[in-house]
């Protein structure tokens, strides 16, 4: 299985049934594939409504996601304003947010929004759905461009939210960040703990019921 | 009184560095048509107020291309090679505001408020040369409201007394910038005569529009 749709496949199996969720770009669009037919999760999109779907045949050029792609809005859906899309964010209306990192560190502090000198696109509304969802979810592959650990003590870029990461899902195995630390509670199929330690550069807690990723 | 007016008339309520709140989320819901005669009439060092700079040829961007614009408060600029470009070679200045706190500071603006109190950036870059606030054991950022002397809103349809209704994901930003400016210009697609929409239906009363063009 690709990396990209078995990370997606375990994030979904995370959401429950009337779960309102925002999915980042990336990896978090990919979600939206795989919730199983017997959940309903209402999906957000920050630039104005809920009920996010694919688009149809016939694209609206009025409706677009928050990535500016054209969307769907699906029966039940709600257009609003962006002051209207921040209350669900800020104000604890999100059930979770799935988001991708370019760093994420065993505290829970998430650096998904720029690279000094090199890339500064803005936070857009990562730093709002970081600090209001109920839970923060972070969805990447394991390590980054030459095999750079992602997962590290302590951050080294500009943080989008700090100790605000509830879960770590990768092509490798999931992480909880609980009070003692990461706890390290699934591995990927085929995957051993000696790769987990060589492509983690943070300390963590092998947890005793650790289990295969049922994906 | 009607209050539709030439494209003419509504671009000479502009001038060289006027600060300019400007409706849309990555070039959806943004009055394209008074932009491109911002473009045309090449006012200069104008302050920008938005989500995001658009794309180069579309939305906000068309004006940072042109070298329009002195400044610009937004969320997002990574659509918009230009905008980072300049910002790189010190012809711009980028003022980054998580959107969710972007959208509130105009809200602040438009209501009389003396700021927001957000927890979005404590703890980040983002917090630099705030105030904090613990309020119950939380902390918040204070920020400050925004205003402007001219906001340019994008809607579907208006009555001539201004009264607005929007489409899908085109809200965003347009209904608060219509309440925290000088003078308010809404582009709108269908202009109907007064009565025609129901008090209802209105989303942005029409006593907050100055004038409206056709888009």
């Amino acid at each position: 299985m690709e990396n990209r749709i078995l990370i997606a496949k375990r994030v979904a199996q995370e959401l429950e049934d009337g779960d309102v969720v925002n999915l980042g770009i990336g990896i978090p669009t990919l979600v939206a594939n795989y919730i199983a037919n017997d959940k309903q999760v209402i999906l957000h999109s920050e630039n104005g409504f809920i009920g996010l779907g694919p688009a149809g045949e016939t694209t609206d050029p009025d409706l677009s996601n928050a990535g500016g792609q054209p969307a769907g809005i699906l029966p039940g859906g709600a257009t609003f304003d962006s002051a209207m899309s921040f209350v669900i964010v800020r104000g604890g209306h999100l059930d979770a947010t799935v988001l991708g990192a370019l760093e994420v560190d065993q505290e829970g502090n998430l650096a998904n929004w720029m690279v000094p000198g090199k890339i500064v696109p803005g936070m857009g509304g990562a730093m709002d759905l970081v600090v209001g969802a109920k839970r923060v979810i972070v969805a990447m592959e394991h390590v980054g461009k030459g095999g750079v650990p992602k997962i590290v003590r302590k951050c080294t870029l500009p943080l989008t939210a700090s100790q605000e990461v509830d879960l770590i899902i990768t092509d490798l195995c999931v992480f909880q960040v609980t009070n003692p630390g990461l706890l390290l509670t699934e591995i990927a199929p085929g995957v051993t703990l000696q790769t987990v330690r060589e492509a983690t550069a943070a300390d963590y807690i092998i947890s005793p019921d650790i289990k295969e990723m049922a994906v | 009184m009607s209050k539709v007016i030439s494209m003419k008339q509504a671009i000479d309520k502009i001038q060289d560095s006027s600060v300019i709140m400007i409706g849309g989320f990555l070039a959806v819901g943004t009055p394209e048509g008074l932009i491109d005669a911002v473009v045309s009439r090449g006012y200069k060092d104008l302050t920008i107020i938005a989500n995001d700079t658009g794309f180069p040829d579309k939305g906000i961007g068309k004006l940072v291309v042109n070298r329009q614009v002195k400044k610009a408060i937004v969320s997002h600029v990574g659509t918009n090679p230009e905008t980072g470009r300049q910002m790189n070679a010190n012809e711009l200045e980028v003022e980054l505001s998580p959107q969710g706190t972007l959208i509130e500071r105009i809200r602040s603006g438009g209501a009389g408020l003396g700021g927001v109190l957000t927890p979005t950036g404590v703890g980040t870059v983002v917090a630099a040369g705030k105030p904090t606030i613990t309020i119950d054991g939380r902390e918040f950022l204070l920020e400050k409201p925004l205003r402007a002397d001219v906001a340019l809103v994008k809607a579907h349809k208006a009555d001539t007394a201004g009264n607005l209704v929007f489409r899908m994901s085109t809200r965003n930003f347009n209904p608060q910038i219509a309440t925290a400016a000088a003078v308010v210009i809404a582009e709108v697609e269908k202009i109907v005569p007064v009565g025609e929409i129901a008090p209802d239906e209105v989303m942005v009363p029409g006593i907050f529009i100055t004038s409206i063009v056709q888009a």
